[in-house]
């Protein structure tokens, strides 16, 4: 039951095959075997989830069920959750039961889809291997050795272990889609104010936006179309209708150009992850796609622009976390100075401390020019180059990430390393466009993610494309061995 | 771009976050490579070009000025680490 698509479960559901309580109990089930090994799941509400899945039996009775009634899924601890501990990876918050739904929240609620728990994450989604974690760090299904990516590392860890069938992610510079590449599973990150951002914690709201894992593109769509849409809630929120994805995978791929940018298979690629992506190339050009090489001239300033622009945002966005109204407080506090000081200090962990830091010095009086005014600027610049490309290609291709899951501890002590480990999915955030993480391919054991980048709005297309492909590979079926 | 610990020191209580004396010298390292990483903008000549703010060049949605939220205090302060009389406390800030 547990690898079967969403479409498949939602017939089971509909025709009575199984409940969505059986279906339900099944996936924690699951959890309970391989969770320890993993370390996926930060909250289980397993009982909550229970009188969920009753609920969406009745609907399914009724005969007025979505197709995500009664389907489980995990949802990322970002994304504010009532009455439930909304920890955000962080000590700060892990006494925090948020006092309200977020709006995917909401709208998953809406659909009947079933909260089995909340997943682990890198502290405040600042991370790459999911290592920055209050709660420890997730291991990777394929190699318990190595990480798996990050900052959504729990979500992705867990619908590649097939602990849910679906996960929530959220992705500021490449933190759906790194580790959906890690990990071998499907991530999709929209198109910047598809989705709503209220209620998801911010980290750099400029950035931010939320997307779903899953086996395939095809379940992707199904959860996307239910996740995105126009929110008042979120004043960045785009107001403009969301495509049927899961009625654009089919269409046929004769005609579509694919642009390479060349940038993205220079020095520093892992020569196996550039083959398995060139080969991937190759099934697309006997879909019927053509290929074309094309440049990003400013491919090497998107992660030091990130830098800036990210920690800058961090700083004010964390300020509100300060020991007044909600989330941790030092003991004894001698004055309201010391209050702020020792709960932000004793609550947030290393990273978070060296990006408010940074974040901090950037704005800083007779900094801002220099650091904040210039990254934006260069964002312009990288925003340029994509669109520039988009008026020759349909769709850009090549590589999620310089090479497969790298070891637990390996680029803990190097900041700078690890955060280039995003090197070909931060200018997507930059820009604004939406991208996707598809399995492409193994090295050693481990899985190779190929990103497909789209123009604004084109998630049905790279939907579309991805599922193609995944009709003609078998990369995405895979499991990790041991989670039969 | 380098920093000692006295600058770490002064980043810090801009940021009213607390790091131990201890842990300056490795923030200062740590902070510097991250500094002079970002260095690199300045490889590009970007006189003239408009900072991007949002990707799309949206603006600031308005609604109209009509209260829709409803008071929600006791609520709120549920999750709070101490309130009284319906007030968030804090250590005496005037003597």
């Amino acid at each position: 039951m547990f690898q079967k698509s969403i479409p498949e479960l939602a017939r089971g559901l509909r025709e009575g095959e199984f409940s969505s309580e059986e279906l339900t109990r099944g996936f924690l089930d699951r959890i309970g075997r391989f969770d320890e090994k993993l370390n996926c799941v930060i909250t289980l509400t397993d009982s909550a989830a229970l009188e969920a899945a009753r609920v969406a039996d009745a609907r399914l009775k009724n005969g007025d069920a979505t197709l995500l009634t009664g389907i489980p899924f995990l949802h990322k601890d970002i994304f504010c959750t009532d009455g439930v501990r909304t920890s955000c990876g962080s000590r700060m918050l892990d006494n925090f039961a948020a006092p309200y739904d977020a709006t995917v929240t909401v709208r998953l609620q809406d659909a009947g889809a079933v909260m089995l728990g909340k997943t682990n994450m890198d502290e405040f989604a600042m991370g790459s291997s999911n290592e920055t974690s209050f709660y420890g760090p997730v291991k990777n299904p394929w190699d318990l050795q190595c990480v798996p990516g990050g900052s959504s590392g729990g979500s992705a860890a867990a619908v590649a272990a097939r602990l849910a069938p679906l996960a929530t992610g959220t992705d500021t510079g490449g933190s759906i889609r790194q580790p959906a590449a890690l990990c071998g599973v499907t991530g999709i990150k929209p198109t910047y104010g598809r989705v709503s951002r209220y209620g998801m914690i911010a980290f750099a709201s400029s950035l931010d936006q939320a997307g779903p894992f899953a086996a395939s593109a095809q379940d992707a769509a199904c959860m996307l179309e239910v996740m995105a849409g126009f929110d008042p809630r979120d004043s960045t929120s785009i107001d403009q209708p969301v495509d049927a994805y899961a009625g654009m995978l089919d269409a046929d791929l004769s005609g579509l150009t694919i642009g390479l940018p060349k940038e993205y298979f220079g020095a520093g690629l892992d020569a196996g992850v550039g083959a398995a992506v060139q080969a991937a190339i190759e099934a697309y050009k006997k879909l019927g796609a053509q290929v074309k090489e094309i440049s990003l001239p400013n491919t090497s300033l998107a992660v030091p622009a990130y830098y800036v622009v990210a920690p800058a945002e961090c700083s004010s966005n964390l300020s509100r976390m300060d020991g007044v109204r909600f989330g941790y407080r030092c003991e004894e506090p001698k004055d309201l100075e010391d209050l702020y000081v020792r709960s932000r200090g004793e609550g947030f962990g290393d990273e978070v401390k060296r990006r408010i830091l940074v974040g901090t010095y950037a704005l800083s009086a007779g900094y801002y020019d220099a650091y904040y005014l210039k990254a934006q600027q260069v964002r312009r610049l990288i925003r340029d180059d994509f669109v520039q490309a988009f008026r020759e290609v349909d769709i850009i291709m090549g590589p999620t990430t310089p090479g497969p899951a790298f070891r637990l501890g390996e680029r803990c002590d190097d900041p700078v390393t690890m955060y280039l480990s995003d090197i070909y999915t931060i200018a997507v955030n930059l820009a604004g466009l939406p991208g996707m993480s598809i399995p492409a391919g193994m090295v050693d054991g481990l899985p190779v993610g190929l990103q497909l980048i789209g123009d604004y709005f084109a998630e049905g297309r790279l939907l579309n494309a991805a599922h193609r492909y995944q009709q003609v590979t078998d990369w995405h079926t895979r499991l990790p061995p041991g989670f039969e | 771009m380098s920093l000692d610990s006295e600058a770490v020191s002064k980043i810090a209580h801009l940021a009213r976050l607390g790091v131990e004396q201890s842990e300056y010298e490795t923030y200062a390292r740590n902070l510097s490579d991250i500094l002079t990483f970002i260095e690199q903008l300045n490889s590009v000549d970007t006189r003239g070009v408009e900072p991007m703010a949002h990707p799309l060049d949206a603006s600031q949605r308005l609604r109209p000025d009509e209260v829709t939220e409803t008071n929600q205090r006791d609520r709120f302060q549920r999750i709070a680490p101490r309130t009284a009389a319906g007030l968030y406390l804090v250590p005496k800030v005037i003597d």
